[in-house]
């Protein structure tokens, strides 16, 4: 009898345990980086390029990148994601594509990366700014294809109903009435999956690769934060060092900003 | 009219995504095939990776990696999985009702941090404290696998805890009115009714290890050498993309997009392997 409850005991422990230890990680790694960031922070860095020892050019050429891959990954995923759950029927068709494009989004990044490269980097003999917004938007788009399928089953079929017995044609319904309904959970969406683009480094490597200077030329070698962090803090002098910290610290800030962000647009709607 | 575009213009995305797919297959192993003719299925089993000089080709074989980037995930997914059920376990059935929302969002966020920072962090951090309890440099297998199981804990805690959370509240009812401890609604009711989706979780899991890259290339050592111990540096496949792809030529890149093509057909066999028999399908 007294098993039982003990083993209760030490079960219900160790899971809270196991709990203390996933934030006590969270606790550390952004305290490591609150600590390592501000430390080596100042005014400066934002205001010169990497030539110069900041992150300018590189803060503005990720997110130039990441946001010309949203404006084209956006369209197209969420025009799959129409497909999918209003014109489709939920065929065979659907369920094949969708059952790709998750298989997709789980993909390991790198292998993006590699693709780009056979079919783009490749044939044009140097690295491109175009490389990496073609990766980063083949990595965004089945994660809009999924909100957008997950979102639009969300809103009630009596929406669509009253905009058929209004004699809508289906793409104004679509267009009006259901997009409408779901543009909470989309820009939620969007701006969760451009979070998590912004901050990936894999399929940046051999498409955009690197710049030290200020560009907005995306047919030449694009400035990249991430593909920054990852040779800075691998060179041997203290001062890289020091600006590998202060540039994790602004992309963490930067990513975990816009998540929270989108979290509390999705709360307030509920409220 | 305008409508007929509309739908077109849809179902034109929807397939683009097939194309994508199809096309990824297709072009690694067409680059992939200078390797695939010279090495065939001995590449998976030939340890060395050594270029040629000159013209020669130089032999090329993935046993390392492969064998690097499975001992990596195996470690993480030794660490992960009990953990992230703990935690499941924890927000699901432990948690104080006020703590449940920050502590599921804390852990959220662990997801969302970037994976470069985990590198980072891992290689000025984490590193020396297991180089002071084990021993070794620092980066190998051991601090790859840890900080891997770190990075994989949120996902497969957030998918166990939305599988436990579905368990009916009357099954747990009942099994407490009969006298069962917590732990024992868990063991025999929970994870019984959830099973199916936390194995799911945990595949689903492993496919991302497989093919995490950054935070692996900053700790796993990245030498093409069979490590003897577990704190021993080796590399991966992604890690060795990452570092070697760019400089690599001829026979050296289409052995590359050899790994490549091994690592992209087992992730996407595990990840459909999950969503199909466990996940349950998606409609």
């Amino acid at each position: 009898m007294k098993k039982r409850f003990l083993l209760n005991k030490i079960i219900l422990t160790l899971s809270t345990l196991s709990a203390i230890i996933g934030l006590g990680f969270l606790f550390w790694i952004l305290g490591t980086l609150l600590i390592k960031g501000l430390a080596t922070m100042n005014l400066s860095i934002f205001t010169h390029d990497l030539v110069d020892g900041g992150i300018r050019n590189l803060l503005v050429g990720q997110f130039v990148m990441a946001l010309i891959a949203t404006f084209f990954a956006v369209p197209i995923g969420v025009m799959a994601g129409i497909y999918l759950r209003e014109y489709s029927n939920n065929g065979k068709i659907a369920f094949v594509i969708r059952n790709l494009s998750d298989i997709m989004m789980s993909a390991p990044s790198i292998i993006i990366g590699v693709f780009v490269y056979a079919i783009y980097i490749d044939k044009v003999n140097h690295f491109t700014g175009w490389g990496g917004v073609l990766a980063l938007a083949i990595m965004m788009i089945p994660i809009i294809v999924s909100t957008t399928d997950n979102m639009l089953s969300l809103v009630p079929k009596e929406l669509r109903e009253a905009g058929i017995a209004l004699g809508g044609s289906k793409h104004k319904i679509i267009l009006q009435i259901v997009l409408k309904a779901a543009k909470v959970g989309l820009m939620t969406g969007i701006l969760l999956s451009f979070a998590r683009i912004v901050g990936e480094t894999a399929p940046l490597l051999f498409t955009s690769a690197n710049s030290q200077f200020f560009t907005f030329n995306l047919n030449d070698q694009f400035p990249s934060l991430t593909v920054s962090i990852y040779n800075l803090a691998t060179y041997p002098d203290q001062e890289s060092k020091d600006l590998a910290w202060a540039a994790s610290f602004v992309l963490t800030a930067v990513v975990l900003v816009i998540n929270l962000g989108g979290r509390y647009l999705t709360r307030s709607k509920h409220k | 009219m305008v409508g007929k575009i509309f739908k077109d213009f849809s179902l034109l995305s929807a397939i683009l995504i097939l194309v994508i797919l199809v096309a990824i297959f297709g072009i690694l192993y067409s680059y992939a095939s200078d390797a695939i003719h010279t090495f065939g299925w001995d590449f998976l089993t030939t340890t060395t990776w050594q270029p040629g000089e000159d013209d020669d080709g130089g032999i090329f074989g993935g046993y390392i990696p492969i064998v690097g980037t499975l001992l990596a995930t195996l470690i993480a997914m030794l660490i992960a999985v009990p953990i992230a059920m703990g935690i499941a376990i924890f927000l699901t059935e432990v948690a104080h009702p006020l703590l449940i929302k920050p502590v599921s969002i804390a852990i959220e966020l662990l997801a969302a941090i970037p994976s470069i920072i985990y590198g980072m962090w891992g290689l000025f951090y984490f590193a020396p404290i297991i180089q002071q309890s084990f021993g070794g440099s620092g980066v190998g297998l051991l601090t790859a696998g840890i900080v891997l199981a770190i990075m994989i804990v949120p996902f497969m805690s957030a998918i166990t805890k939305d599988a436990m959370n579905t368990t009916p509240g009357v099954l747990k009812e009942s099994a407490y009115a009969m006298g069962a401890t917590k732990f024992e609604v868990i063991k025999d009711v929970i994870m019984p009714y959830s099973k199916t989706a936390i194995i799911g979780s945990v595949i689903l899991a492993l496919g991302r290890a497989l093919g995490e890259t950054m935070a692996v290339a900053f700790l796993i050592g990245s030498i093409v050498k069979l490590p003897s111990k577990v704190t021993d540096p080796t590399t991966s496949i992604p890690v060795l993309l990452a570092n070697n792809f760019a400089e690599a030529q001829d026979l050296e890149l289409s052995s590359m997009f050899y790994l490549a093509l091994i690592l992209f057909a087992v992730s996407f066999i595990i990840i459909s392997f999950a969503k199909f028999y466990f996940l349950g399908r998606k409609r």
